[in-house]
């Protein structure tokens, strides 16, 4: 049988020639990113900000009657709903601010829910209430708070972890790397609007995990090389690094992707942004660990003395035993 | 590394089938199969996102555990005080900003005064703090302050009764499984699966049921009432809404009353005449005596009738009630009666508990849910198997044989360890899938290296796993890191996505690598191939 390359044997692919160019055109997407988050802001759902969603699906309607029900919600008395498709068109989520008081008496948030619910029933009888989420504003701010430690404990300690097994040098790549993908995918949740809520921190957590998977690979060959070639010149030995690697990073990254995409495609709709995320975040990090985690390197100013003189002051010390 | 002992095989065999084997539960509910009964059942359960059902997070006041406890202490100080022998002329007794004041108006008593209000302070446990400390200040002025401390374990002792009090409420509701969770340290966690309204169970705990009968102050006057002023040593409690043409608010004896919750039974019951819903109580023997007492003491007085703090009715002692039970009644209906009676029985909560998050899902939803993900992960992972073999030839039928087996061992350890598959775990499943093949395509992409420099089989394939396994190890530590951060910070649904992501890198660690490498060495050896079609 013959068997399917998508890479050729030995590529030789000048990578690190455009370091520079994609340096710049990084940094611009990151702080694109930042500017989207800052001006557009995310799209956060009440695990952050608190309120009440409640979730309907109409079962005998090809599509949801988006503008009637805004106005029957408004009427309510309740503020003005916060109405999103998701998933299928004929599912929405309403989303509605907790009435005045409700942190004293929760029996106020539920006489919303139930008013609202009501309505909607009443007015379209082919509506199914899939669940309704209430969060109270102090719980909403824990939830965000243990959001933000979460990730940025993960982002550490992984670059802990790298600096431990690797060099100093490593661990900030790793780090710089991991900056760049979540903040591309945080740029992307604010120029889409997707819900940003709790199973979107997991994915970015996950994300964290798996995108430095690939920078993982390429710094391991980095410093098999390292020890291998002691007098190759760095950018020729990132070069050379990456396109080892490069057969195993197009495989993994088309297998992830094709499951991804099949969950995209056939999934649930309610983890639609979930694996969205997860699916830019696997592109992001291919590139990152390339780009972003390869060339600084050069610039920390790792060289096969990174890894040699431990080694040298180890046998000295064995030696002195002896 | 052609050299795999028999009992190595056998071992490792042995493990991944045990694994495999416990899955079989789960896959014949999957499949509407009815798994034997009497055969040991290790299913995966799955979570309320999926199955539907109500999660509700309950959260106390420390600040109403405080004013009860100052509250009780003024009582037993009272009482000790009016017990002191000498007599000690004590004066202006109160509760004010949380701390007890009184005057001692012989200054030479003070030292008295204070012995004798030590034992009360004594702290519980064996903290060595006591509970309270004493201050004298102006000469002769008493302030008996609580410690931080002794409020604390007030604070951990009311939630551990909360906790055993909602057990028995919701055991009295009938509901399936109920998970009942500390949650920090004065939450509690509440998840019903199949729960479809959550009003009844929120009703039920949202009632604190704590029940006071309390003399009326006949004297005072109707207009202070009103104005909701109390005269000394009275407070003004409302009526309970729906009492037509009765004043809305009523002037009680602060001390002196009674609890209601040295109980031994609550029952529905209907008053004989109106036919109306009330609840009859049955006090204990200490109760009854107490009650007795109230009642024989005060005949011809009113006593009011006294629920969470609003009057249910304020009945006139007729006469002396000794058989030790009593009916309640109040603008009752049969649910809210026999609610009533459930919350008595179970005894009255600590402290109020108030809702603070709710989520309730439908189970369409999650049916919905599940029916795509399995049909997301079937078309997933058939056309990887594809992708990886047309890739790989035979290594790819190992990966591929060694993804099927994984997937069958992440599912038997989540029933075995009691695991429960949520919807973002689904997702965590099918992500493993993909990611664990990356560990055979890394050794795989190296055994081909290694041929392209001229190595010979077996040393192409020996070296292939040895420098392979060291990038596996550190990608895969670095997803545990992040799983288990994920595991500590999250909530429900994202625990159970970190959970199925740390069981499939286990798993997958263990068939992508050394499992492969059994089968890889056992052809090598059977087969002897001069070439590597890679």
């Amino acid at each position: 049988m013959k068997l399917l390359k998508l890479v050729p044997d030995h590529t030789n692919i000048h990578f690190l020639k455009w370091r520079v160019p994609f340096y710049i055109i990084s940094a611009l997407l990151v702080f694109a990113s930042w500017g989207l988050v800052a001006t557009r802001g995310l799209n956060l759902g009440v695990d952050f900000v608190g309120g009440q969603m409640i979730r309907v699906t109409f079962e005998r309607s090809a599509d949801a009657p988006v503008g009637a029900l805004r106005s029957e919600v408004d009427k309510l008395g309740y503020g003005e709903p916060e109405i999103q498709r998701f998933g299928n068109p004929n599912s929405i989520s309403i989303r509605m601010k907790l009435p005045d008081g409700a942190d004293r008496d929760p029996a106020l948030s539920d006489k919303m829910s139930r008013t609202i619910t009501a309505a909607v029933k009443a007015a379209h009888p082919d509506a199914r209430i899939d669940g309704v989420d209430s969060v109270s504003g102090k719980v909403s701010k824990e939830l965000g708070w243990d959001a933000f430690r979460a990730l940025g404990l993960a982002a550490l300690f992984v670059a802990g972890y790298i600096w431990l097994r690797f060099e100093w040098q490593f661990g900030i790549g790793a780090l710089l790397s991991l900056v760049h993908d979540v903040s591309l995918t945080l740029g992307m949740f604010a120029l889409t609007h997707l819900e940003f809520d709790l199973n979107i921190v997991a994915a970015l957590l996950t994300l964290i995990g798996y995108s430095l998977n690939d920078t993982i690979v390429v710094y391991d060959r980095i410093r098999e090389n390292l020890k291998k070639y002691r007098k190759m010149p760095m950018p020729e030995l990132l070069d050379l690094s990456v396109n080892e690697t490069l057969a195993r990073t197009i495989v993994t990254s088309l297998s992830m992707l094709i499951t991804l995409v099949a969950l995209l495609i056939f999934g649930p709709a309610v983890i639609f942004g979930f694996t969205a995320a997860i699916t830019l975040g696997i592109f992001v990090g291919t590139y990152s660990s390339i780009y972003m985690a390869a060339p600084i390197l050069i610039w920390l100013k790792v060289s096969s003395k990174s890894f040699v003189p431990a080694e040298v002051k180890s046998d000295a010390q064995v030696a002195r035993r002896g | 590394m052609l050299d795999f002992p028999r009992w190595k095989v056998i071992m490792l065999w042995a493990l991944a089938l045990a694994c495999a084997l416990s899955s079989l539960p789960t896959l014949a509910s999957m499949a509407g199969v009815r798994w034997p009964a009497g055969l040991p059942e290790p299913k995966v359960n799955l979570g309320l996102d999926l199955a539907g059902g109500s999660h509700i997070l309950l959260e106390a006041d420390p600040a109403q555990v405080r004013n009860q406890r100052v509250e009780g202490m003024e009582e037993s100080v009272r009482t000790k005080l009016h017990a002191m022998t000498p007599q000690v002329r004590v004066s202006d007794i109160s509760n004010t900003n949380g701390a007890i004041n009184f005057q001692v108006e012989d200054p030479s008593k003070i030292d008295a005064v204070r012995e004798a209000m030590l034992p009360l302070t004594n702290g519980a446990g064996l903290t060595g703090k006591r509970d309270w400390t004493i201050t004298v200040v102006d000469g002769n002025r008493f302030v008996l302050t609580p410690s931080q401390e002794g409020i604390d374990q007030a604070v951990t002792q009311a939630m551990d009764t909360a906790v055993e009090v909602v057990r028995k409420r919701i055991d009295a509701l009938g509901t399936k499984e109920p998970t009942i969770i500390r949650s920090g340290p004065r939450r509690i966690l509440v998840q019903v699966p199949g729960l479809q309204d959550p009003q009844a169970l929120k009703n039920l705990l949202g009632q604190t049921a704590k029940l006071e009968f309390k003399l009326v102050d006949q004297a005072a006057l109707p207009s202070d009432v009103a104005q909701g002023i109390a005269p000394p040593g009275d407070e003004i409690v409302p009526f309970a809404e729906g009492k037509a043409g009765a004043a809305p608010k009523i002037a009680v004896k602060r001390l002196g009353g009674i609890r209601g919750d040295e109980l031994t039974n609550a029952q529905l019951s209907n008053n004989s005449q109106t036919n109306a819903a009330t609840v009859t109580i049955t006090f204990n023997s200490d109760g009854g005596a107490k009650f007795a007492k109230l009642t024989s003491l005060n005949v011809g007085k009113p006593f009011a009738i006294i629920l969470d703090g609003k009057v249910l009715s304020a009945p006139s002692i007729n006469e002396a009630i000794l058989g030790g039970s009593a009916v309640i009644s109040g603008n009752f209906t049969t649910d809210s009666a026999n609610q009533l009676a459930i919350s008595l029985r179970s005894g009255a909560l600590p402290v109020d508990l108030k809702v603070v998050e709710e989520r309730t899902v439908g189970p369409d939803l999650g049916a919905d849910s599940i029916r795509k993900g399995m049909i997301a992960m079937g078309v997933g992972t058939l056309a990887l198997a594809i992708f990886i073999i047309v890739t790989y030839g035979r290594f790819g039928v190992y990966a591929v044989l060694a993804l099927a087996l994984n997937m069958l061992m992440i599912l038997g350890i989540m029933g075995v360890v009691g695991t429960t598959l949520t919807l973002p775990g689904i997702a965590g499943f099918v992500l493993t899938i993909g990611a664990a093949v990356d560990a055979n395509v890394l050794i795989n992409e190296r055994i081909r290296e290694e041929r392209h420099r001229g190595r010979r089989v077996i040393q192409a394939v020996e070296v292939g796993y040895k420098e392979a396994t060291r990038a596996i190890f550190d990608a895969n530590i670095t997803n545990i890191i992040a799983a288990t951060l994920m595991f500590a910070f999250g909530s429900g649904p994202v625990k159970g996505f970190a959970v199925v992501l740390i069981i499939g890198i286990m798993t997958s660690v263990f068939t992508a690598v050394v499992m492969t490498r059994m089968w890889v060495s056992q052809w090598l050896r059977r087969a002897r191939p001069a070439d590597l079609n890679l």
